[in-house]
Formats: C-alpha cells, structure tokens, sequence
C-alpha cells in the first residue's frame, strides 16, 4: 500500500492504492467517476482513455502507485461543467453515439486530436487518430463527423472535406 | 421522419448522460456490503470431472463461499432448457439440451462454470478461483459440424437418437426442384462458409444478484436486451420461484448485438451466490472471460447448387447446411436456422427451392443470435451465387438481378420459402443504388487503380431482412401533473428508443417533448416486455404505441364528454385538443388528464388514473415486415500483397416510413461496419482440440475507425402493408448486406487473375495465397 496526492478534476484527492492498483480501478472503485469504462483487459479498446497531465492514456494501462505526485487527471466527468463541451455538443448533434460505452474514451481522445491539430484537421486524420479507441455501434462515420464538428466549434479548420482513401 | 435545413436532428434525449460520463451500466453499481463472484472455467473442450478440489481456495484472504456444481444439486437448482425450439416456429421437433449453471459431470466446451468463488474484492474472487484443482478424463473432441455427424464422430449427448443432430429444417418443394434442375441449362454448385464469429458488444457482460431475506425477494442487475426473458428463464427453470419474486433490472446496456437477447450462467449463479452468503453478489466478467463464455454468432457450412437458364434467370435452388450449434442448444438458437434457410430467395423469383438445415451439436462454446441471426448466412449464399451467375454468363451484376428481382405488382408475394413480402420496389432500389455510388464512373476508378498497380472491384448486391418478431407491449400514461410517462416492453441499448418513441408521442397527443418520460428495463415497472433484438422495435414497439395511444384517447374521452357536456360520440381529438363537432366548445388533452386524479368531485366516477396500453404481433402467427435494400461497394487489391481497402460503400434501403432519419442511418453504419469485420476480419479460431485461439483483442480483429469507407447512406420509404405505421425494421440490414458486398467486389477484382473462390474472412494472408496459388496454376 502507498499512499499518493493527485488532482483529478481540479480537486486534489490523497488515495491509498495497491502496487497492482490501476489507474481506471482508482478512478471507478475508489473516486466513483464511473464514466471511464472498462471494455478490454489487453489495453485496446480505448473506453477508459483520460487525460494524465495533458496526455491522453488508457488508464487501465498506468499503475497509480508509479504516479509523481500531484500528477493532474481528467477524466469524462471533468471535461466540462455546467454546459457541455463543444465537443459533447458535436457528438450529440451528429449522432456520434449510441450506445454510448465508447463514448467517453472517445470524447476525451477527440478533445485531444483537435488541441493536437491547430493548424487544421481532415477527416482521414481524424480516422487515423481514433486508431486506440474502438466503437462497436456507429460504425465510426458519425464519431468522425462529431470530431469534425467539434473542430470547427474549437475554432480549428477542418480541410479536406470530402474523405478520399 | 426525414431531417431537413428546417427540423435538423438535434441530437437524442438520452445523449446527455452518456457524454458527461453519468450513464448508468450494470457495473456501475454499488450496492452496500456487495461483495464479488469469480469463476472457475473448463480448460477442456470435453472431458469427465473426476474431482474438484477447493481446498486451498476456501483459506484464501478475502474468500467468503467457494460453490460447486455439488451446491446447485444440493439446493435443487434446476437447468436451462433452450429460449424455444423450431417446433415452436413450425419445424419439426429436435434435441433440446438441458445446461447447468454449474457443471460438476462432463464438460463439453471450454469455458463451461464449473465452480465460483464470492470473495471481498474482483481480484480476491479471480486470484482465489485459480487455485482450484479440476481433475479432468478427457474425451474426444469434435468442433467442426460436419465431420460431427460422421457414425464415428465423439457424440456429445448420449441419450440423443439423431447422433449430433439436434434437428434438420427442411423447406421447399424437392420434386419440383429436382425437375427444375433436369431441365436446366445452366448449374453452378459451390461449398460457403459463414465462420463463427464473437457480437462483442463493448461492455463486457455482468450481473449484479442481491437476495432479500425480508421479502423473500431476489433482484438481478445484468446487461441485458431482455430482462423479461431473462427473469422468466432464472425464476422458472433454475430458482424455481414465481416470476414476481424475482426483478430484473437492466439499466444502460453498453451494446448487445444478440449476445445480450437471453439469459448467461453468470445472471442465476449471482442470485443463487447472493442467497447463500447473504450479501449482493457482483460478477463484472473480463474480456478474456467473456471472449471464452458468451455466445457466438453464425457458424455455418453450406453446399448449394443453382440452376438457370442462359438467359440468365435463376430456375431452382438447392442447399445442405451444417450450423455449428456448439455444445448446447442454447438461448435464441432457433431464428438463424430459419432465417438462414427463409431469406435465400432474397428479393429473386428464384423457382424452386429444396433447403435443408442441420443443427449439430459440436465442442464449441454455445451458438445464438449476432445481428442479422441467420439472414446474412442466407443474403451471402444469395449475392455470392447471382455473381456466379453473372460472371459465368457474362452478364452485369445489375442487369442479372434486375431479370430475377421480384416486380412490385407482384406484391404481396409469397417466396418458394413462405415469406410473403408485403412490399418493395427491388428493381428501382437497384437502379437507385446504381445511381448513388456512381455506378457509371467505374471504369475510370478501375484504371486509375491499374496505374497504381492495383485491381479494383466492385459488387452490386441486395438483402431482404425479416423484422418484427414475436409480440409486444407499451403504456402511455399521464401523470397527475399532466406530464406524460411511456413504459416500454422494448429495450434500447443505443438504438435511440427514448427519442424516437418520445417524438411519437409528443407528436400524437401535442405534448412537449420535455414533458415525456421514458421508462425500460425493469421487470417492477414494466408489466411485461419482449425487450428489443431482430429489428423489432419500430414496427412491434411503434404499433403497440399508437394502440396505447388510440386506448388513452378513448379513456380520456370519457372525461372530456363529462367536461364539455357532450356526447362521447360527438368529439374528435386533434393536435392535442378535444373537440365537439360542429360547435367551438373544446379542452386540452392535458387538461382532461389533470381531471382523472382530482380526489373528488363529479368526475369522481370514472375512477383513477389515466393510462393507455397496447399490444402487437409479429412473425409466427402474424405478419412481420421485409426491410430490403442494394449495396454497391467498390475494393482495391494490391495483387502483389493481398493489401485490400473498401474504397467505397454506398447503402439504399428501403426503411418503409421514416421515423428518424438520422438514427436508421446511424444503425446502418454501425451494421455495415459489423458486416466488414465479418467480411475480412473476424474469427472465433479453435484448434482441433476446441481450444479457444482468438480470445482476446490480441488475436480477434474488430474494425477501427481507419478501416472504414465513408458510406453513402439513402433511405427509401417504401410504405409497409402489415402495420399501421407504415414502418419496416433497420437494425440489422447493414450487416446482412455488407459482408457478401465486399466478399463479391473482391472477387470481381481478383477473379480476372485467377481467384474463382475465396472464405470469409478474406484476411490479407488468405488474399495473397490465393493470389499465389492462382498465380502457380497458371
């Protein structure tokens, strides 16, 4: 057991964790953010992707025990307060999910791609991009749409419009 | 309904949760002094138990109860007969197994429960249940279905008379068949493969099970498309307990695809763990668990033979399956040996047919339903043969279709199968495809591939889905505020119910749709329900809705006479408004609701409460509906790497009327995105010793987004006869057609180099060894 100081969400938070305790347990078990989801255990689909001081990572990869302290966590329930995020927005408006176990991965990754992008972003890249996160519903069409969308609500341009292979 | 610039979808009621992490799914739940299920799983695919041995677990830290199939015996659990058999669908009778929800005689597939350990923590139960010692005879092992019904095949079910076959189907007409083939001018035989392979939904099955001692009361959370079914299953043929003392309740379900359409082990074993050591018990099954444990989709080996004349039109078909059961016949086994014999004649006059399907048992983990259950077997015997056809003719894909497509004024038309379309214009739905995807700019693509060194291809295909099985029930009810509550016997998991049904209603009785509430999964609040799976729900959901709807309307118009001082039958009921014919006397709907919960006064004798509810029928017994549609896909091949791309995908289907358009397009992606992983993709792989060699995301392909085509998605609304909404199904035909779409664009690229013939799924190995070996023969 050691005992570790993180921000998650912008409130600082002293947890006791296990050597083997992983980052998404911490968060779902202990913090009781259930948003992060668990939908693999070889690190793969994506559904419990936060971002760790301005990373984005599958949390189910990270030994919170091996943290630095003070090690600022996002997770989906800190990605907006009060109204949504324009990238939740642009989800929601395009239809970019449906069951909605992904969504939260996805949304925290999507975030992420278009900061990544100021100077622009296309629809291939964003496919490219969501190579770590999996969605078993949408067919992927809709999530690129939303990750568009949300682009251009984040002030970034969205190029190459029309998707060629 | 159709998004327009004017009425944009703007996004369903239900988003909000999920996108700010508040969706409620069964392991998000916590329930006080909850402790944890860990399971023990067969290490072999057939083997006698000599010994189980759980000693050492029952001393490890954190372990409360270690249970066996010895308990169950104990405390008189009973086993799991299958959901139904094809006697009830009108087939003949077969072998119904009976499954332990803990084996403790003979396992007869890996990953069958044998025992489980409720510990303090998931890891307590999981590290506790390593420890157990099964002691195993093993015995002979059989995984494919065919070599399964051999004389000398490891039988799996000794008291079975019929060897490994649980049931044959047969359908058609074999003398009428036989003479068609006597005179046909053209024959074309093929073997084709359907593999098995995993739904997958991305949240891992689990189940939460609490025993209340005080009520004498158990209440199961699962992840499941059916809670209904689900406690009729658990309550009748394991707990043997009266159906309302056990609830089920399956809150947000992080998709379901089929795997989630019956009851698993795990939902009795946490009820019944629960019960005996006194606390909640909480199973949240890993992927690699539930890789090994849940039920697989598809899973067929079928030989077909057509027959036709020069001219290019389709005289007799003739087929033999095998569908690989696996060790049990188990939940909803029974549609996919229908559907995958029913759907063959596709939307074709195809002549004669004479089908038979046999349903073997095998060492593999138990077959059920995955989106499409039988029909995208029965779509890729279809499209794989026409393309035959046509490529052994000389014939365009289209014009051979168009030839035997069934013609509108042809409707209602009854298939050589029995399926009596009620609707469709197949031939404009070709023509229409044609014009979606560009059907006439091939020619240029295909060179501007031939400049990179690549062979392009393309495939222009149709699909007919059934849809609207079984029955259903809904309630509209007004709440005393005037606000209204929907109570549906459907389930969504992601299709978007609590939207759409919403709209409908908001729409009929002029309520904003803020002021609607939208009720599922919760066997205490919904009467009854047959949950939501097989494309069901617009048509059975949406009918019993508006019967709902109409039964309120009638109720409430008992008030509104009594408050206008009218006759009953003098009133009629639009855009909200209650209104004597011939005069300006009129009340509001709500206003007339607010009226049945006063506590006293002259209304008084109408009694309390008003509510509305309603019921449908489907297929057996009453018609279902035939959602129908063309694909056109087009592929790019390196011939020197196998190295393929699905470069475009365009996708019309006729939806009948549109209730959203946005969310049927979005079930279309998703469907055709399941049918590319079936295509090229995904296998569920076991060795010869039925060893599980794909079990986990390591081994086991699921499309990623860069993987995928834009699709070019329209709808047609071809109205449907058989309901009153107009309404035909969406929510498996993307995935009924995709896989025989790019299964036959590639064989359009390759087969000038050689390739006559390749299987699901067309992995890049298996393309570059068939390019090879076509190349070797040449």
């Amino acid at each position: 057991m050691s005992e570790i100081t993180l921000r998650i969400n912008g409130k600082q938070r002293r947890v006791t964790v296990e050597g083997r305790t992983l980052l998404v347990d911490l968060i779902r078990d202990q913090m009781n953010l259930t948003g992060t989801h668990v939908g693999c255990d070889t690190s793969q689909c994506g559904a419990c992707v936060v971002k760790l001081d301005g990373d984005t990572v599958k949390s189910c990869t990270v030994l919170t025990a091996t943290l630095p302290e003070g090690t600022e966590i996002t997770t989906i329930e800190g990605v907006s307060t009060g109204d949504l995020h324009p990238m939740q927005e642009a989800f929601s408006k395009c239809h970019g999910l449906q069951c909605g176990f992904c969504t939260p991965g996805l949304v925290v990754t999507a975030i992420d791609i278009v900061e990544r992008s100021p100077d622009g972003l296309s629809a291939s890249q964003v496919r490219k991009a969501l190579k770590g996160n999996l969605c078993r519903c949408t067919g992927y069409q809709n999530i690129v749409a939303s990750v568009l969308e949300g682009a251009r609500a984040m002030g970034v341009q969205v190029t190459e419009e029309k998707e060629t292979v | 309904m159709k998004d327009t610039p004017e009425k944009p979808f703007k996004g369903r009621l239900e988003d909000r949760r999920f996108l700010t992490g508040k969706g409620r799914y069964v392991a998000d739940i916590t329930l006080a002094r909850q402790c944890y299920m860990g399971q023990v799983l067969s290490t072999h695919a057939h083997a006698r138990i000599l010994s189980v041995d759980t000693s050492e677990a029952e001393t490890m830290p954190g372990v409360i109860a270690v249970l066996t199939g010895a308990d169950c015996a104990a405390d008189g659990l009973g086993t799991v007969p299958p959901f139904f058999m094809p006697s009830l669908w009108g087939g003949p009778e077969g072998y119904a197994t009976q499954r332990k929800i803990l084996v403790d005689d003979r396992v007869r597939c890996v990953g069958e429960r044998i025992a489980i350990v409720i510990a303090e923590t998931a890891d307590d139960a999981r590290v506790a249940a390593e420890t157990i010692m099964v002691d195993y005879a093993p015995l002979p092992v059989v995984t494919d279905a065919r070599a399964a019904t051999e004389a000398d095949a490891p039988k799996l079910w000794d008291d079975n008379e019929n060897g490994n076959i649980s049931v044959s189907i047969p359908m058609g007409d074999k003398a009428a068949t036989e003479a068609a083939f006597a005179d046909a001018e053209v024959t074309i035989k093929r073997r084709l493969l359907s593999p098995r392979i995993a739904p997958f939904s991305l949240e891992p099955r689990v189940s939460v099970g609490n025993y209340d001692e005080a009520d004498d009361r158990y209440t199961l959370y699962t992840s499941s498309q059916d809670p209904h079914g689900v406690r009729s299953n658990i309550a009748r043929n394991v707990l043997k307990i009266a159906e309302s003392r056990l609830r089920v309740v399956s809150p947000d379900v992080g998709g379901g695809f089929g795997l989630k359409a019956h009851m698993h082990p795990e939902d009795a074993l946490v009820l019944w763990a629960s019960k005996h050591v006194g606390r909640p018990v909480k199973w949240l099954g890993t992927r690699s668990e539930c890789m090994l444990t849940d039920t697989q989709g598809r899973g067929q080996e079928i030989e077909v033979e057509i027959a036709a004349t020069k001219a290019g039109k389709l005289t007799a078909i003739r087929a033999e399956a095998w569908t690989n059961l696996g060790a049990y016949f188990w939940g909803t086994a029974t549609p996919p040996l229908f559907f995958a014999m029913q759907l063959i004649p596709n939307i074709y006059d195809v002549g004669a047919v004479d089908l038979t399907n046999h349903a073997v048992f095998t060492n593999l983990p138990p077959m059920s339903v995955y989106r499409g259950a039988g029909r995208p077997e029965a779509t890729y015997l279809a499209e794989r043969m026409m393309d035959e056809l046509a490529a052994e003719l000389g014939m365009d894909q289209a014009e051979i279709r168009k030839i035997n497509a069934i013609a509108p004024d042809a409707m209602p038309y009854t298939t050589a199968t029995g399926m009596t379309y009620d609707s469709g214009a197949f031939a404009d739905m070709i023509d229409a495809a044609a014009r979606v995807s560009d059907w006439s700019g091939y020619d240029a693509r295909a060179e501007e591939s031939r400049a990179k060194g690549r062979v392009r291809g393309r495939s222009l295909i149709s699909y007919v889905e059934v849809a609207g099985v079984m029955n259903e029930r809904m309630e509209i009810k007004f709440e005393p505020d005037g606000t209204v509550t929907i109570v549906a016997g459907t389930h969504s998991h992601g299709q978007g119910h609590a939207t759409v049904f919403s709209e409908m209603v908001a729409d009929w009785l002029s309520v904003p749709v803020e002021n609607i509430r939208y009720v599922q999964g919760d066997t205490d609040k919904v009467l009854i329900g047959r949950g939501t799976f097989a494309a069901r729900s617009s048509m059975l959901g949406g009918t019993a809705l508006l019967r709902a709807k109409d039964a309120l309307i009638e109720r409430a118009k008992l008030m509104a006479a009594i408050l206008l001082e009218a006759d009953k039958d003098s009133l009629d009921f639009a855009d909200g408004m209650f209104k004597v014919r011939d005069s300006n006397k009129a009340i509001a709907l709500t206003e007339v609701a607010k009226m049945y919960y006063i506590p006293a006064g002259p209304a008084n004798a109408l009694g309390l409460g008003l509510t509305g509810e309603g019921t449908s029928a489907g297929k057996p017994g009453a018609a279902p509906n035939y959602p129908n549609g063309t694909m056109v896909c087009e592929v790019e091949v390196d011939p020197r790497t196998g190295a393929l791309t699905v470069d475009r995908l365009a996708a019309l289907d006729d939806v009948g009327r549109i209730l959203n358009s946005t969310i049927c397009e979005g079930q279309i992606h998703g469907g055709i995105a399941q049918g590319m992983g079936q295509a090229l993709m995904e296998e569920m792989v076991f060795d010869e010793d039925g060893q599980l060699t794909s079990g986990s995301l390591m081994d086991y392909c699921l499309p990623r987004a860069e993987h995928m085509p834009d699709i070019a998605s329209e709808l047609s609304e071809v109205t449907c006869t058989t309901n009153p909404l107009g309404v035909k199904g969406i929510g498996e035909s993307g995935a009924i057609g995709a896989p025989v779409a790019i299964v036959n664009a590639v064989l359009d690229a390759v087969r000038p180099l050689g390739v006559a013939h390749i299987d699901m799924p067309v992995t890049q190995a298996k393309l570059w060894s068939a390019l090879r070996d076509a190349e070797a023969a040449q």
